[in-house]
């Protein structure tokens, strides 16, 4: 019996998920024994859509739910929340004009969403969407899950990956790295067993647009560079066919089109048969939408040859970053060995073309152009868990990293395609006698003036010791580390002592934000819920555990076979894994494995009547 | 499972060394005797293999204190790299090195053997952008010239690269210096020109 407790088990440290969290559908994975697998949620769906709805009665709906509420209710629920993160009212009025969100009237620099009663920011409602893979993975891997790696677009900016690491916090995962989504993909396609050479990974998502290309050298996979667009995808050909079925239903049934625009139920229903209309043009050569609503009908045929007119130049907006990334590689068309798409807008064949003829070479569409960022998500927290030991990450920072100087120009600290983890230093000084502080401007972007970059955050540097103008001495080190966000730290030169330094993003939640969020998170009356199930679940926990111990020292026991002994052993210890994990869910589903494993023993210990201890107690 | 545990990774004393100087020294870090004349290759080598040792992901479940040492590391070495890749940044690295100033302020001044051609070139560009397309042919006749003197700076800088590798003077780096401040007026004005033209268009 000794050995019984020497079977190892993962424990939920040793957990880490990989997760696509996506403008459109979310997925989550695991690195397996041989290779990264997606899990499946308990309605055995893959992808869970990227969308949030509440109710008073039922709380949180995340997934497919979310979506049958979106239909029906849409003031009721989110989607597309990508969008928002990391930006502020002033820069989604373009969002607002073809997504119906639904913002708070009263604004400070953190944007907040309303969602009936509630007020949310675009973190916490993404936060729903990770707390569901979340809890998903906790039940098919059986264990808690406490860390995670998450996919962001290549091109998200630091406020953007702020947002999105955030969000994890909310939902009680520890962002172990923000992987960028192509880089993500290509790990997943494991096209280091080629060794060498230089891959391209177009990357069309529903909202997003990255293209990056990588060298590849004995499993090392260095992106040489890196460009996109955050607001480019297969939703904007969603409303692009969405207005022209709003106008024609509008001159078919005889409304202005702006109230049919204004009619949510009536655009979210023709939405998704426009939708489901695109899908399909990229399998049949003509479709036709077909919508009912109210009584009427509204049908309209649409041929492939129409529709590639329609999204030409829509095609045609992502090939000026490829030429844009090439360029900055260093690569020519010819010099590029393979191409591989991701995202589930590269089905459109005119997408697969325009690739094929810019990259002069056949793409890759093997693995499932939904799943692969989430796969390469896990495998790259397999690199973080060192279970895989050969590959390694060497990723970019997409945009150039600058402060501001005299006359609102920016200057360059750390250009844009360098290789992260990245530095640079600056001398600080101070222009008036005795100054106590110096603010420091930081912006993203490539133009020179600041008005044309994105303000980043402000960083004052306080309590300089009052001295001379010009004498004081503080030198800033800005890093980039490798999830591309930025940390600053300061140092008095004369003195050599850190200075300290007061972040003020620019965008986004300040760290005691997030804090104080995590703390709400949960009302008290969920919050008494969780607790009350959670202990019911261990109180069960403590039965069986007790009849198990007892059922050991009777004669049945001896008659199990080795392999129910093991059996009974290994479920034995994942019931003590989650024991004290806060999910009762996880803990009823150990218990009623243990249970199966003790059928026959139960059973045994009954029929020759000798199993005084576990008569009565189902086991 | 296969876990890490925290002694398994660790960054060796010769790196860590580089980390606490107030200068690190980008060849010491690559593991490269300091040359000016470098193997593309091996230096790729060098930074994969270092690279392998001492990125984040290598240290993600280590302790505080060491992931934020793999942190400074791989960010000098992403510096390093960068910096010994690329000839041009490799020889201001090393003129900085040695006292020499950068030479982005003098690089204004026109060369004095440039003068007559610069001035010419000038008028050209002005014609262009006036909208006189008469100057566009002389202009593409310019550009192939100065592309050519960018050609002969580049292969004097390879020789005075192995001067220096071999001989460890001065004068080289002198001389290195003043090539340098050439090319960078000469690439200024490849820009200059190749905006014009492309901008009349």
């Amino acid at each position: 019996m000794d050995n019984l407790f020497q079977i190892e088990f993962e424990d939920s440290r040793d957990v880490v998920i990989g997760i696509d969290l996506g403008t459109t559908n979310s997925l989550v994975a695991h690195m397996g024994l041989t290779a990264p697998e997606i899990m499946e949620g308990s309605d055995g769906e893959r992808i869970v859509p990227s969308v949030v709805a509440w109710s008073k009665e039922q709380g949180f709906l995340v997934g497919e739910a979310a979506r049958e509420v979106l239909i029906e209710s849409p003031e009721k629920a989110i989607y597309s929340v990508k969008r928002l993160m990391g930006r502020s009212f002033g820069d989604v009025g373009e969002e607002l004009k073809l997504f119906p969100f639904h913002l708070a009237e009263e604004q400070d620099s953190v944007l907040r969403l309303k969602l009936g009663e509630k007020l949310l920011t675009p973190p916490e409602v993404s936060a729903q969407i990770l707390l569901k893979l979340k809890q998903n993975a906790e039940e098919a891997l059986g264990v808690e899950v406490k860390q995670a790696v998450v996919t962001v677009p290549a091109y998200f900016n630091d406020a953007q990956r702020q947002a999105t690491r955030d969000a994890g916090r909310l939902a009680g995962l520890e962002v172990l790295r923000l992987v960028n989504e192509p880089t993500a993909a290509s790990l997943a396609y494991g096209l280091d067993k080629r060794n060498q050479g230089v891959i391209a990974v177009y990357d069309l998502g529903g909202g997003t647009f990255d293209i990056s290309i990588l060298r590849l050298h004995d499993g090392i996979f260095e992106v040489l560079a890196t460009n996109g667009d955050t607001h480019l995808g297969g939703d904007d050909i969603d409303n692009l066919l969405l207005a022209i079925a709003i106008e024609d239903i509008a001159s078919d049934w005889g409304f202005a089109p702006e109230m049919l625009g204004s009619h949510t139920q009536l655009v979210q229903r023709l939405r998704r048969a426009v939708i489901r209309a695109k899908e399909e043009l990229s399998f049949v050569p003509e479709v036709s939408i077909h919508f009912e609503f109210d009584g009427r009908t509204y049908e309209r045929a649409l041929s492939r040859a129409q529709y590639d007119h329609l999204i030409a130049s829509f095609v045609e907006k992502t090939l000026g970053p490829c030429r844009q990334c090439m360029k900055d590689a260093g690569v020519t068309p010819e010099q590029i060995d393979e191409v591989v798409l991701v995202g589930g807008s590269t089905r459109i064949p005119l997408v697969r073309q325009a690739v094929e003829r810019l990259f002069r070479a056949k793409p890759h569409t093997e693995l499932n152009p939904d799943e692969v960022v989430a796969l390469g998500a896990a495998v790259q927290a397999g690199i973080l868990t060192g279970a895989v030991e050969d590959k390694l990450l060497l990723d970019v920072t997409p945009l150039s990293l600058g402060i501001e100087t005299m006359g609102g120009v920016v200057a360059k600290l750390i250009h844009r395609n360098t290789t992260i983890p990245a530095s640079a230093a600056e001398t600080f000084t101070t222009a008036v006698d005795g100054q106590r502080n110096v603010l420091i401007h930081v912006l993203q972007g490539e133009r020179e003036l600041v008005r044309d970059c994105r303000s980043l955050a402000r960083f004052d540097l306080k309590d300089i010791d009052p001295l001379p103008a010009g004498l004081a001495k503080i030198e800033v080190r800005f890093l980039i580390d490798a999830n591309g966000i930025l940390n600053v730290s300061a140092r008095d030169v004369r003195t050599g002592k850190e200075q300290a330094v007061e972040v003020k993003p620019s965008y986004g939640l300040t760290d005691s934000q997030v804090e104080a969020m995590i703390e709400e998170a949960y009302d008290k009356a969920e919050d008494d819920l969780r607790e009350r199930q959670v202990r019911e679940a261990r109180v069960e926990a403590d039965r069986i555990l007790l009849a198990l111990d007892k059922a050991r020292t009777n004669s049945a026991w001896d008659t199990l076979s080795e392999d129910a002994l093991a059996q009974i052993d290994r479920k034995h210890n994942e019931l003590l894994t989650v024991y004290h994990a806060d999910n009762h869910n996880l803990i009823r589903k150990k218990i009623d494995e243990l249970n199966d494993a003790t059928m026959s023993l139960a059973e045994t210990m009954v029929n020759t009547a000798v199993g005084g201890a576990l008569k009565g107690t189902k086991i | 499972m296969a876990s890490v545990s925290n002694s398994a990774v660790l960054i060796p004393e010769e790196i860590r060394q580089q980390l606490e100087a107030p200068n690190p020294d980008f060849y010491a870090f690559l593991g490269l005797p300091e040359q000016l004349a470098l193997d593309p290759d091996d230096l790729q080598k060098r930074f994969y293999e270092r690279s392998r040792l001492l990125h984040p992901d290598r240290f993600a479940r280590a302790n505080p204190a060491e992931r934020e040492e793999s942190l400074r590391a791989s960010s000098l070495l992403n510096d390093g790299y960068r910096t010994l890749k690329d000839p041009l940044q490799r020889a201001e690295y090393v003129l900085a090195r040695y006292g020499f100033d950068i030479g982005e302020q003098r690089s204004n001044n026109v060369p004095p053997e440039l003068l007559e051609e610069v001035f010419e070139l000038n008028m050209a560009l002005d014609e262009l952008r006036g909208g006189d397309e008469d100057a566009r042919p002389h202009l593409v006749e310019a550009e192939e010239r100065f592309l050519a003197m960018r050609g002969d700076c580049d292969r004097a800088l390879g020789d005075l690269f192995s001067t220096w590798d071999t001989q460890r003077t001065r004068e080289a780096l002198a001389e290195i210096r003043a090539i340098l401040n050439r090319r960078r007026y000469i690439q200024n004005l490849v820009r200059d020109v190749d905006a014009a033209l492309a901008g009349a268009v």
